[in-house]
């Protein structure tokens, strides 16, 4: 689905990724893990083109990305998650799921939102609302729907789990399972939270200070011990 | 009594004038943090494009739509070509950038269409309407600027509130980065933004003209007047910037009225400082903690 | 000469007395050399020159922008105007220049006490507002402050000892614009000595280090309001200076002659310079005062009108200002100043390269050159590192 080969990318003198390869496959949950500062924000923000690589490729489903904006990526069924979540907290809940199913280019479909609405019922209820009011949770569940509005074939998420309390981690990495299950869903997902990260994964690449330093399936990650202690803290 | 009425509605029809000023300079502010000053100018410029075609025998209502239209192109042309590469830089860049097209524009108009007093026409007529007996200072023009004002207000309001390059627009100035993330082309959104401000300042420009004299100066005090409305109401609401809008009209109306023409630009510069120490977020603002 | 020269590399106002020595006696071989005419237009070069100086001060190297420096001119030139209403008053023209001076300085407090919490826009758009509400306040007390017409301004005689060393020195009489170009320029001399002094001083770095970077500026001990305030009186006491200048050069005080016009004047004097260096306050002011004439007279002989001939001054130098932020944001000092540094950096490492040293990577160089002026290459307009945006 997703090859990234040799990517290097960094801050002017800051290295943040270094020859960085491995792929995220079709129909897979492809877990992203690594301490604090490892480049795990560096590499989505770079393959969903918000920062420019200085060399390596991109590509999904074999097309190198090299001239690809950000805004395009919608339209090719690639959607980012940014950390701490993104959502417009100055919009309706509504509105912000309007604007994930404009991703795409072209109108929105109402049954797109009748379907989010069917999977997050708390969101149907508060339509109208700013999304401000919603609570950390509820935020991670508007931006994972806004993101499947535009029903993509890739999903990047940065840290979902963050600051949300472990049952509802466990909903929504069991929600994401789901969606990969029945629908064909993709998914790159960077997490600090190797455990029920690996929990729900099917593979598992390890970033150390930029580089790529495991690239196993996730039960295998899981139950190196090794590797755990040192790089994924459990 | 009958001079406070008088002193009143004079007060709201400046006050309309003012508040699509004020809502020109908030819809490039909330999307760009920039205050266009070069507003002024840029509507000075359309308001003698329409002179020019009216004097040159075509009707008043063709002049008004081809300076409105002007306005967009100008303020999509400066956009992207002038103010684009400043964005990311410190403020104080864009400021000077502003400024800096604010005497060019001047100037070019000056040379192009000279630098004395000229008559603009006005669309109905300019005398007081009359109410049981009395004549008040509500003129048929000054109905025609409170109706054009709320006619724009309510077309912008539906444009933000339920369109869908509406809500592409208001991503963009809340949240950039996530709106890009979103498929929307915020490059593109801005430059929109810009031609429909710089179309609301046209519209004002024009609304000030009827009736009365035009130079390549008339509109730079409307500038400060208009900063002061969109600051009172916040500098990023535009519902704020029509309430600051006609409650600065209002405020000068009395001053002039009452104290002295004079003292308007003072008592606006009073008001500003006022509200700059006492209520940095606008009169509306529900926590006051902002930087200003 | 060697004494000369420890002076100029060891003590700040010692290189600062000597520039502003040199800088007297080509004043002197100047005015000494031109005729009225040009007199009076260096006259109006020096009045732009201390105010544009004192802008500097406050733009470029504290960071504040303001637009309501004409404004504060005013003040000044009203001041000298009623000091100097009485033809039979014996004030020496010195203490009306200070008196105006000292009168600005405290409308200037003001302004500035009130304006210290402001930032960017909202700090331009006050002053903006200050602007265009002062000359009202002339209209308004128009019998006192004479109205629209303004008050004209009575030149004393020129002091007898002036006439004295002036025929001792050249065996000339001195004419009244000379007199009042001297004025100017020595004016201007002793504002912008002061101003070096304080911008190289303690009370510099901490207008700096505001700019620079508030947070750590106020970990650093610094008071901000105070620094932002103390930046602002200085400059407007600059104008003070500047506007009894003006007044005494144009011999008329009026509203007319205080619009907004005046005051982006300023700020483009300041631009076009290079934001933070008086040297470029000088050349800006230079040019404002030189290019209107030549720029003119190109607009006549094309086939303008004279009115809208003497309107391609402004645009000049309207698009100037816009191409300089734009292209070169430091100015014109400024941008010589870091291709210069930045050119010199190069040779050095060149030399270390060939030397075979390799610590020092590029990114610890840095074109410093502090021997050199106020503000060794900020290399945007100011130094203001608030990104836009800040207030989301
Ligand atoms: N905008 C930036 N400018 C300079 N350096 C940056 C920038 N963003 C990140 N870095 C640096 O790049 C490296 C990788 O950062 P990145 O944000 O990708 O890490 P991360 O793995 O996402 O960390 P975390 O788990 O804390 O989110 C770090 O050393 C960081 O300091
Ligand atoms: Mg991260």
């Amino acid at each position: 689905m997703l090859t990234l080969d040799k990517l290097t990318a960094g801050y002017g003198p800051v290295t943040a990724l270094q020859d960085v390869t491995f792929s995220a496959g079709k129909g897979q949950i492809t877990a992203v893990l690594g301490a604090n500062g490892a480049g795990k924000t560096t590499l989505l923000r770079t393959v969903s083109g918000l920062h420019r690589p200085e060399s390596g490729t991109i590509s999904l489903d074999g097309q190198p990305l090299r001239k690809v904006n950000a805004e395009q990526m919608p339209a090719l069924g690639m959607v980012h998650v940014p950390e701490g979540r993104g959502v417009i907290t100055e919009l309706t809940i509504e509105e912000n799921l309007r604007l994930g199913g404009l991703a795409k280019g072209g109108k929105l479909r109402s049954e797109d939102l009748e379907r989010v609405y069917e999977l997050f019922p708390v969101l149907a209820d508060r339509r109208a609302s700013l999304a401000h009011t919603l609570s950390g949770g509820e935020r991670q569940m508007l931006v994972i729907g806004r993101a499947l509005m535009s029903e993509p074939r890739l999903l990047l998420l940065d840290e979902p789990s963050l600051g949300l309390a472990p049952r509802i981690v466990a909903q929504i990495f069991d929600l994401l399972r789901g969606l990969v299950d029945d629908q064909g869903l993709s998914v790159l997902l960077v997490e600090q939270n190797a455990r029920s990260a690996l929990s729900v994964a099917d593979h598992g690449v390890v970033l150390n200070l930029g580089r790529v330093v495991a690239d196993e399936k996730a039960s295998v990650l899981a139950a190196d011990d090794q590797l755990r202690h040192a790089y994924l803290g459990f | 009594m009958q001079q406070l009425v008088n002193t009143a509605l004079g007060g709201l029809t400046l006050g309309a004038v003012y508040a699509a000023f004020a809502l020109a300079l908030v819809l490039i502010f909330r999307s760009t943090r920039i205050v266009n000053f070069a507003q002024a100018p840029m509507a000075m410029v359309t308001t003698f494009i329409a002179l020019t075609l009216i004097d040159a025998g075509y009707s008043y209502w063709i002049g008004f739509a081809a300076a409105l239209l002007s306005g967009l192109v100008l303020g999509a042309v400066i956009e992207r070509v002038i103010i684009r590469p400043v964005e990311d830089k410190p403020e104080i860049n864009a400021v000077i950038l502003t400024l800096g097209l604010f005497i060019t524009l001047h100037a070019l108009a000056a040379v192009i269409f000279g630098n004395r007093f000229r008559s603009f026409p006005a669309p109905f007529g300019l005398r007081g309407l009359e109410v049981g007996g009395t004549t008040i200072r509500l003129t048929t023009s000054g109905i025609f600027t409170i109706a054009a004002v709320a006619t724009v207000m309510v077309l912008l309001l539906l444009l933000f509130r339920y369109t869908d390059v509406g809500l592409r627009m208001r991503a963009s100035a809340y949240n950039p980065e996530v709106a890009r993330l979103l498929g929307v082309r915020v490059g593109r959104m801005l430059t929109l933004g810009w031609a429909l401000a710089a179309v609301v300042g046209s519209l004002s420009g024009l609304l000030i003209a009827s009736g009365g004299l035009v130079h390549p100066g008339y509109m730079d005090s409307i500038v400060v007047y208009g900063f002061v409305a969109a600051v009172l109401g916040g500098l990023e609401s535009p519902v704020g910037a029509v309430v600051g809008g006609l409650t600065l009209g209002l405020s000068l109306s009395f001053v002039s009225g009452y104290l002295g023409s004079e003292l308007v630009a003072l008592a606006a510069l009073l008001i500003l400082m006022l509200v700059l120490t006492l209520k940095p977020g606008g009169l509306f603002a529900v926590a006051s903690a902002r930087r200003v | 000469m060697n004494r000369f020269l420890d002076v100029w590399r060891h003590s700040v106002l010692g290189r600062h007395l000597l520039t502003a020595l040199i800088g007297l006696a080509v004043v002197v071989v100047v005015l000494e050399s031109v005729g009225d005419f040009r007199a009076l237009q260096l006259a109006a070069m020096a009045y732009l020159g201390i105010a544009a100086g004192g802008l500097t001060v406050l733009t470029g190297i504290n960071g504040q922008i303001s637009l309501g420096h004409g404004a504060l001119m005013a003040f000044g030139a009203y001041t000298t105007a009623l000091l100097l209403d009485d033809p039979t008053s014996s004030m020496p023209i010195s203490l009306v220049v200070l008196a105006s001076t000292a009168v600005a300085l405290l409308v200037g407090t003001a302004v500035g006490v009130a304006a210290a919490r402001l930032h960017g826009p909202y700090l331009a758009g006050a002053t903006l507002a200050l602007a265009i509400a002062v000359p009202g306040i002339a209209l308004y007390f128009g019998s006192f402050l004479g109205g629209e017409q303004g008050l004209r301004v009575s030149l004393p005689d020129v002091p007898v000892w002036a006439l004295d060393l002036e025929y001792l020195l050249t065996g000339t009489e001195m004419s009244r614009s000379q007199y009042v170009a001297y004025l100017g320029w020595i004016t201007l001399i002793v504002t912008f000595v002061l101003l070096a002094n304080l911008a190289r001083g303690r009370v510099g770095r901490r207008w700096r280090a505001v700019r620079d970077d508030e947070v750590s500026a106020e970990l650093a001990g610094i008071q901000l309001g105070r620094a932002r305030i103390s930046a602002f009186m200085v400059s407007a006491a600059a104008a003070g200076a500047a506007g009894s200048v003006l007044a005494i050069t144009a011999r008329l005080a009026a509203p007319s002659g205080f619009t907004i016009v005046l005051s982006l004047t300023l700020l483009t004097a300041v631009v076009l310079g290079g934001l933070g260096y008086l040297s470029g306050a000088l050349i800006g002011a230079g040019l404002l005062t030189f290019l209107p004439p030549f720029v003119t007279r190109i607009g006549g002989d094309a086939g303008l009108s004279d009115i809208r001939a003497a309107e391609l001054a402004p645009l000049v130098y309207g698009l100037v200002m816009v191409l300089v932020i734009l292209l070169a944001p430091a100015g014109l000092v400024g941008t010589t100043r870091m291709s210069l540094a930045g050119r010199r950096a190069r040779r050095q490492m060149a030399a270390a390269g060939a030397a075979g040293a390799t610590t020092g990577s590029p990114g610890t160089t840095a074109p410093h050159d502090s021997s050199d002026e106020h503000d060794p290459g900020t290399p945007q307009a100011s130094g203001s590192t608030t990104p836009k945006g800040s207030t989301r």
